[in-house]
């Protein structure tokens, strides 16, 4: 290969990964926000119910910002409507983590706590990053997951610390979904390029600040820390769970029976 | 779920400078979540700048039945009111 198509060849890489990246934020936050969206007129208490409703509505919003921004990279003309609604389950790269349905009221506060405090990390950290759009949407985003942190980690120290019913739920989802946080600093091809170019932090290099966040909210929760997860689990290179086709039916289905509609 | 959570009144300061006004009530089982509820039920609007919680119980009210000999002395000392001063135009809030 000659040294221009080399260069070139590394150029186009990077912007395939660039795409990439930004979906896999925006996916995982669109699915999280819409299993959320679930609970909306069945959550414990009114109060709750409009709480969850408005995290939902942050990790909408986070999720619009950012498939424009990668419709715009890709450049197929695909806008967000199209890439949130005309996409198939192997072609959604969100982590595996936020697609796990809900059950109780403590298993969707552990996913949320889990996934908070990375997307925490995460924001701040992209805040600095080299692309200043994304910078950008990162600054919007890390207030609104600032007190989605304070929320779930609010709850699952008043669940672990609560009753002995509660505390014994909330530990078994913890057990169950813990599996799943192996994937938020598992580094692949596309993470390697787009760090290299400044875009985006080193994952492993989050890993002790949400170690550490997670911890001590465990220990204030008096819940305990199961070991250290080694199934890699692959949402966001599109390898999912049943349960995400039946989450992408119930959200893709007014746009797909009449394509185009506005209400 | 417990459905009895103690209620709190909810005040709201709609921008700097202003009084914290009461707007409504939530149910919360302690304080932190308490500002969170209200946070959640009564700023979706941007009605606010700061909150404050305080439990229901904790407000010692006048009795309806004492209303008379509380409220009534006062209807007529309409002295009371400065209405013979000008207020200008440029004075907002007053």
């Amino acid at each position: 290969m000659s040294a221009p198509a080399a260069i070139q060849d590394a150029a186009s890489g990077l912007a395939a990964a660039h795409v990439t990246y930004v979906l896999r934020l925006a996916d995982t936050s669109l699915i999280l926000g819409q299993r959320l969206g679930e609970w909306v007129g069945h959550a414990p208490q009114l109060e709750e119910d409009l709480g969850l409703a408005n995290l939902a509505l942050d990790l909408i919003g986070q999720a619009r910002l950012l498939l424009s921004y990668a419709g715009e990279l890709e450049g197929r003309g695909r806008d967000e409507d199209a890439l949130a609604f005309l996409r198939d389950a192997p072609q959604f790269v969100n982590l595996s983590l936020v697609e796990q349905p809900n059950r109780d009221f403590g298993h969707t506060i552990v996913r949320q706590w889990l996934t908070d405090t990375w997307q925490l990390l995460l924001y701040e950290a992209l805040t600095h990053s080299s692309d200043a759009r994304l910078a950008a949407i990162a600054a919007k985003a890390v207030k609104e997951t600032r007190y989605h942190q304070r929320f779930s980690s609010g709850w699952l120290v008043r669940l672990g610390d609560g009753t002995a019913e509660s505390h014994e739920r909330v530990q078994r989802s913890l057990d169950e979904l813990w599996r799943f946080t192996h994937e938020l600093f598992a580094a692949d091809e596309t993470d390697a390029l787009v760090a290299a170019a400044g875009i985006a932090p080193e994952l492993a290099a989050l890993e002790p600040a949400w170690s550490a966040r997670i911890t001590a909210d465990l220990q204030a929760a008096t819940l305990t820390r199961p070991p250290a997860a080694a199934y890699p689990w692959h949402g966001k290179r599109g390898a999912h769970s049943e349960h995400l086709s039946h989450l992408l039916a119930e959200m893709q289905q007014l746009p797909r029976a009449h394509p185009g509609v506005q209400w | 779920m417990n459905q009895d959570w103690p209620l709190f009144e909810v005040f709201i300061r709609s921008r700097a400078g202003l009084e914290h006004r009461h707007v409504g009530s939530i149910h919360a089982a302690d304080p932190a979540m308490a500002i969170e509820h209200a946070r959640d039920v009564y700023t979706r609007r941007q009605e606010g700048v700061s909150l404050w919680v305080v439990p229901s119980a904790a407000i010692i009210a006048s009795d309806p039945a004492e209303a008379d000999s509380l409220f009534e002395p006062a209807r007529d000392k309409v002295y009371r009111h400065p209405t013979f001063y000008e207020i200008p135009d440029e004075v907002k809030n007053l």
